[in-house]
């Protein structure tokens, strides 16, 4: 399975070229880029690990796409996202976030079944790949 | 009315609350050198007096109906600070183009209104004055809701940036499908059609207007096996799904069941209809906001009143009043769709709904500067004959905070429901994609949406089927300006 999490998800792979334009639009917004992590790709994993701090400070794409390859190198089988915020009043959120990396597998999840009173089920979404421990999945 | 109105003194208090008629002009309801101040509610009224009633009375008779008046002379005004609480008539303009139409200018004493609450604002601005006989016809078209008195609402529970936070979705609209056809399907096959559209990549599927609890589906069947699908759907995508589950019902008790129990399975929105009354909005936003759900709006009804030019309230008045009730989401058109929309009107809709202060903009029918002081955005939805194949034009008029809703252009999918629901995201990120790689999207559209076909058969099929479908007939409801009007 693909997961659909991000802008461009349905899209094939960015190229680093399609990734910098995107960096572009970003930064030509006003918007600091970050770069985050991880390998529990859970569709409600809300804090993934932080490839340092948002780059509020750094304007140019080409500096930033040299964390996106250090974290891919650190990270080539995790899933990896950029992610731009805006501080301006009423927003102080993401704007755009997209994945640019993933594992070369992923077994996606199972949906668990909780029958409980009269016809109703608690549902329960476990990724196949976090039966393993942190750091160890999609080896 | 000239004849019962026997000359009188009406600077001597004595004579003006002598028992008899005044004019309402003569009563005090138009002062045009009165300066509205920052907490009067403002209200822009198109006016179509009878023949022989002059503008300004007419103005001053919308003004007095509306707050104060009564047809005679009451003694007991003097018992109230009634300059005070008597709306005033500032302005009369005639509408550009349009002989016999004046635009009047009210503005109403905040006291007047009890904090909070939509009946009470309501009772009064559009309580007894639209069948005043005087009047041909009466439209009420914008207001401004002062800051203090929009602060005495809660505003939508969610808002745009918590939605899009808790969906974890940013940086493109969100897609939606209204369940087709909306009436008949039995539980089962209705949550079919929910997992189809969400599997293949809508956001979200919506109950229509009027799936409440019916002999073929009654309402617990349908929130379980929704619930089916919209997790089964997330578990084979790995994203956030939803399904707008209608709770409108006969009465509230029956409406706060329904949203306990869409709660209880884990539903993160629930829906109603406008028809419901806005006491029941706010009583249900209010239980939205307890419950941390998004709370969707089907503006059910709203064109016996908002369409015409002439009668009855704009959409833009009821997205306002509705943005102060508390919906997260509310349709407020398409422009390119199968109803009613001039870009200009819904472009004004939609500013309303989802900006923090709306400068005066005669072109978008904005005629009064509005800070919302905090209050959260609303979601506009575009629902309604829209298909992939006008994705650079919806997302041009549209931008990024709306939902697009693509019921028969995802249902009616040749090659199914889940290649419908591919093709409309596939055409929607090619198009954010390209946009904010600088191209020219209104221009190139077509072209990009060719490309992204070339890797996505589902796209394909549904650019042969809609591509060239549109619904092109002139609007109703247009703003009446000249460019280069002077602000309010």
């Amino acid at each position: 399975m693909r997961i659909t999490q991000g802008a461009f998800s349905f899209l094939p792979d960015l190229t680093d070229a399609q990734i910098r334009a995107q960096l572009e639009y970003c930064l030509g917004n006003g918007w600091a880029i970050s770069v985050e992590f991880t390998d529990d790709p859970h569709p409600r994993n809300t804090f993934w690990e932080m490839w340092g701090m948002p780059m509020f400070d750094l304007k140019d794409a080409a500096g930033i796409m040299s964390e996106v390859e250090a974290c891919r190198k650190a990270y080539p089988n995790h899933y990896i996202k950029l992610n731009a915020f805006d501080s301006t009043s009423g927003w102080e959120a993401l704007r755009l976030s997209f994945i640019i990396n993933r594992p070369k597998h992923e077994p996606g999840f199972v949906l668990e079944r909780q029958e409980t009173q009269g016809r109703s089920i608690r549902y329960t979404t476990r990724s196949y790949a976090t039966r393993d421990p942190e750091g160890e999945r999609y080896a | 009315m000239d004849d019962v109105v026997a000359p009188r003194d009406l600077a001597n208090p004595a004579e003006r609350y002598r028992a008899g008629v005044l004019k309402y002009v003569q009563m005090g309801y138009w002062q045009p050198d009165y300066e509205p101040k920052d907490t009067d509610v403002l209200a822009l009224f198109r006016i179509t007096p009878q023949d022989g009633v002059d503008p300004e009375e007419a103005a001053a008779a919308v003004a007095g109906e509306s707050s104060t008046a009564t047809w005679t002379v009451v003694w007991t005004d003097r018992l109230t600070a009634c300059d005070r609480y008597r709306a005033k008539a500032y302005r009369v303009d005639p509408v550009p183009g349009t002989p016999g139409q004046y635009f009047a200018f009210i503005a109403y004493e905040l006291d007047l209104f009890e904090p909070g609450s939509i009946a009470n604002l309501t009772a009064s601005i559009i309580g007894n004055v639209f069948g005043f006989k005087p009047l041909k016809a009466l439209r009420l078209e914008d207001m401004r809701i002062p800051v203090a008195y929009a602060k005495t609402f809660p505003g939508p529970a969610t808002g745009i940036v918590v939605e899009r936070e808790r969906l974890d979705k940013f940086g493109r609209p969100l897609l939606g499908a209204t369940v087709k056809p909306k009436l008949g399907l039995s539980g089962k096959n209705y949550g079919r059609v929910v997992y189809e559209a969400l599997k293949g990549g809508l956001d979200f599927t919506k109950d229509d207007e009027n799936i409440n609890s019916q002999p073929f589906m009654h309402w617990r069947d349908r929130f379980l096996y929704c619930m089916e699908a919209v997790n089964r759907a997330q578990a084979a995508t790995g994203e956030i799904k939803g399904t707008y589950l209608n709770v409108t019902a006969g009465t509230m008790e029956d409406m706060y069941e329904r949203a306990e129990f869409a709660k209880d399975l884990g539903s993160v929105i629930v829906m109603i209809d406008l028809v419901i009354g806005y006491t029941a909005i706010q009583s249900i936003a209010k239980w939205a906001r307890r419950n941390d759900m998004i709370l969707h709006l089907h503006r059910a009804g709203h064109s016996t009143y908002t369409r015409q030019k002439t009668h009855g309230i704009s959409f833009r008045v009821i997205s306002k009043w509705m943005r102060l009730a508390g919906v997260d989401h509310i349709h407020a058109g398409t422009v390119v769709g199968k109803l009613e929309g001039d870009p200009n009107s819904v472009q004004g809709f939609y500013n309303v709904l989802r900006e923090d202060h709306n400068p005066v903009d005669l072109q978008r029918g904005i005629f009064f500067e509005q800070h919302w002081a905090g209050l959260r955005k609303v979601m506009p939805v575009a629902s309604g004959g829209i298909h992939a194949g006008q994705m650079h034009q919806l997302l041009t008029y549209l931008g990024d905070d709306v939902v697009l809703q693509f019921g028969g252009g995802t249902i009616g999918h040749p090659m199914g429901i889940q290649a419908g629901a591919i093709a409309n995201r596939v055409a929607l990120e090619a198009m954010v994609l390209a946009r904010n790689e600088g191209r020219d999207i209104w221009r190139e559209g077509p072209q990009i949406l060719a490309d992204a076909a070339r890797h996505c058969q589902p796209l394909k099929a549904a650019l042969d089927t809609w591509g060239d479908v549109t619904f092109d007939y002139a609007s109703t409801d247009t703003p009446d300006f000249v460019p280069t009007a002077t602000a309010a």
